[in-house]
């Protein structure tokens, strides 16, 4: 049984971490980046995001003013047992969000989106969004908590078959010029591509794949991988960099999630995750353990799964 | 090519204003004050009374949401301060800035050139763009003080009016010029000649999606 108190108080630290520290991951991207960048303005803006990852840590204070909309990913493991069930889980990482929103302090962004009302903690209908997975075999509970940003970058389009992976190109190019002139999608981001399934989990699929897979990671099929190699350099070859200044380096991953899909569909969406890619992971074992992490290790081979019923010994196999 | 620095008064005269070029890196040292769709509307539409001397006491409205708390005893709690998308304030800024004589609007992502020669320029004011965007955390060390908060309960904390004290606050970007250009428009239209290039071999989508045509008496497949 996993202590409920251990839920919150993990949660809590997560929300911080995930504010005030930019990922491993994220970071080893940005100065490979910063290394290439030529344009003058460009450069400036990178080394400008260099120095305030550390600021940030140094006096732990958020690393930008727009702290996102915080949201949760929770996996766990066949065999988890939660002290208070569900309903005792979704409470404690309600109240972990409305905690950190004063405690780090996070800008509390949620408001009705009619009568624009903020109770000031990042807490409402439906805020933040709780997610699941599962996996076949643990004792344990994943919290992941994502601050993505809540305006731009994000867009979503019904493709068919006969448009082809230029058409795919083709709406992806059309993203990143919408959102990257004037810098709109605070790039250099990860770019999530969702493909297939239906219009809502598509999005599901390409917000996952931006904020769930880290910098460096690739597709379990080599197929879609070498799609995400030529994507990358495909956006990056723009010419448009950092606040849509003169620059190289505009995609600093790009990462393509894939669900069955209607037979006559090709459904396509895009996602940017930001300079200020918030993430954060903490896997809690009943004996109290907790192990911080910034790669949630979302995308399994059982969440990719393809059959009926899972046999990992015949996947591990094809 | 290095970029220039230049340490700048929030009651900036119009010379140092009309100094600046695009392109410069800018510091800031006076009192900022973030006003944004809330404090809009509160004084433009409700014409509320603007609870500031402006502009003696500040000449530089700041698009910006502050992520900070209200402590229970009054004080407050500062942390990271990022700025908004500019253009969707268009609408307000040419009285805004008429009633209160904004010298810099800051903010992210700028206006349009047409904007600038339009109500910035006659006014004598630029556009800073902050830099990132997400420099939160090295613009929350420039603030030296937090002076005030006004409208905080009728607004909320994120559209509040934040009266902040910056000691060489930055770094922020010019972005706009006394001449009405743009700095974002020269940057896209360096940009511009690789579009044909990247986008060679492909072809609209199947299906187009209204928007791409605003005659609604068009069909959008085909």
């Amino acid at each position: 049984m996993i202590p409920i108190g251990l839920i919150e108080s993990t949660a809590g630290t997560l929300m911080d971490k995930a504010a005030i520290e930019i990922p491993q991951d994220y970071l080893d991207g940005l100065k490979a980046a910063s290394k290439t960048e030529d344009g003058d303005l460009s450069s400036f803006v990178l080394k400008a995001m260099l120095d305030n990852y550390e600021a940030a840590k140094e006096d732990r204070r958020a690393m930008c003013g727009d702290t996102g909309v915080p949201r949760w990913f929770v996996k766990m493991g066949n065999e988890a047992r939660i002290e208070g069930g569900p309903v005792a889980l979704e409470a404690a990482l309600r109240r972990a969000t409305a905690n950190a929103t004063s405690g780090v302090p996070l800008r509390p962004n949620r408001v009705h989106p009619l009568w624009r009302t903020d109770h000031n903690n990042n807490v409402g209908i439906g805020a933040p969004e709780i997610e699941y997975g599962f996996e076949p075999e643990g004792e344990w509970i994943d919290l992941i908590t994502v601050h993505k940003g809540g305006l731009f970058g994000t867009d979503y389009r019904m493709l068919f078959p006969s448009d082809g992976i230029q058409g795919i190109k083709r709406f992806y190019l059309d993203s990143l010029m919408a959102f990257g002139k004037r810098g709109l999608a605070c790039q250099p981001a990860i770019i999530g591509i969702g493909l297939g399934g239906s219009k809502d989990t598509c999005m599901v699929l390409g917000k996952r794949a931006s904020t769930l897979r880290v910098v460096g990671s690739r597709n379990s099929d080599p197929k879609i991988a070498a799609l995400e190699d030529e994507f990358k350099e495909l956006g990056n070859s723009i010419g448009m960099g950092a606040m849509g200044f003169v620059g190289k380096n505009m995609v600093i991953d790009c990462n393509i999630e894939v669900g069955y899909c209607h037979t006559g569909g090709m459904q396509m969406s895009v996602h940017a995750f930001c300079l200020s890619s918030r993430r954060a992971v903490a896997r809690i074992f009943p004996d109290g353990r907790v192990e911080h992490r910034t790669d949630p290790d979302w995308f399994t081979d059982y969440q990719r799964r393809e059959g009926i019923d899972w046999e990992p010994a015949l996947e591990a196999a094809q | 090519m290095s970029l220039r620095e230049v340490v700048l008064s929030t009651t900036p005269t119009p010379e140092a204003v009309a100094d600046l070029r695009l392109g410069d890196i800018v510091y800031l040292d006076g009192l900022i004050y973030t006003a944004r769709e809330g404090v809009y509307m509160r004084a433009l539409e409700e014409n509320a009374n603007i609870p500031m001397e402006l502009p003696s006491e500040s000449a530089a409205n700041f698009h910006c949401s502050p992520a900070a708390v209200i402590r229970q005893d009054g004080s407050f709690d500062l942390g990271a301060v990022t700025a908004t998308a500019s253009f969707r304030f268009a609408k307000w800024l040419p009285e805004w800035i008429a009633r209160t004589g904004a010298r810099l609007i800051i903010g992210k992502g700028g206006m349009s050139s047409k904007d600038y020669k339009e109500y910035f320029v006659p006014n004598g004011a630029v556009y800073l763009s902050t830099v990132g965007y997400g420099t939160g955390a090295l613009l929350g060390r420039g603030v030296e003080t937090v002076e005030a908060v006004h409208w905080h309960e009728e607004l909320g904390i994120a559209q509040a009016m934040w009266v902040i004290r910056a000691r060489r606050m930055g770094p922020f970007i010019v972005a706009s010029d006394m001449n009405g250009d743009c700095l974002f428009e020269r940057e896209n239209a360096k940009i511009e000649a690789n579009i044909d290039r990247i986008y060679e071999g492909t072809k609209p989508a199947v299906m187009r999606r209204y928007g791409e045509t605003d005659d609604r008496s068009d069909e959008i497949i085909g």
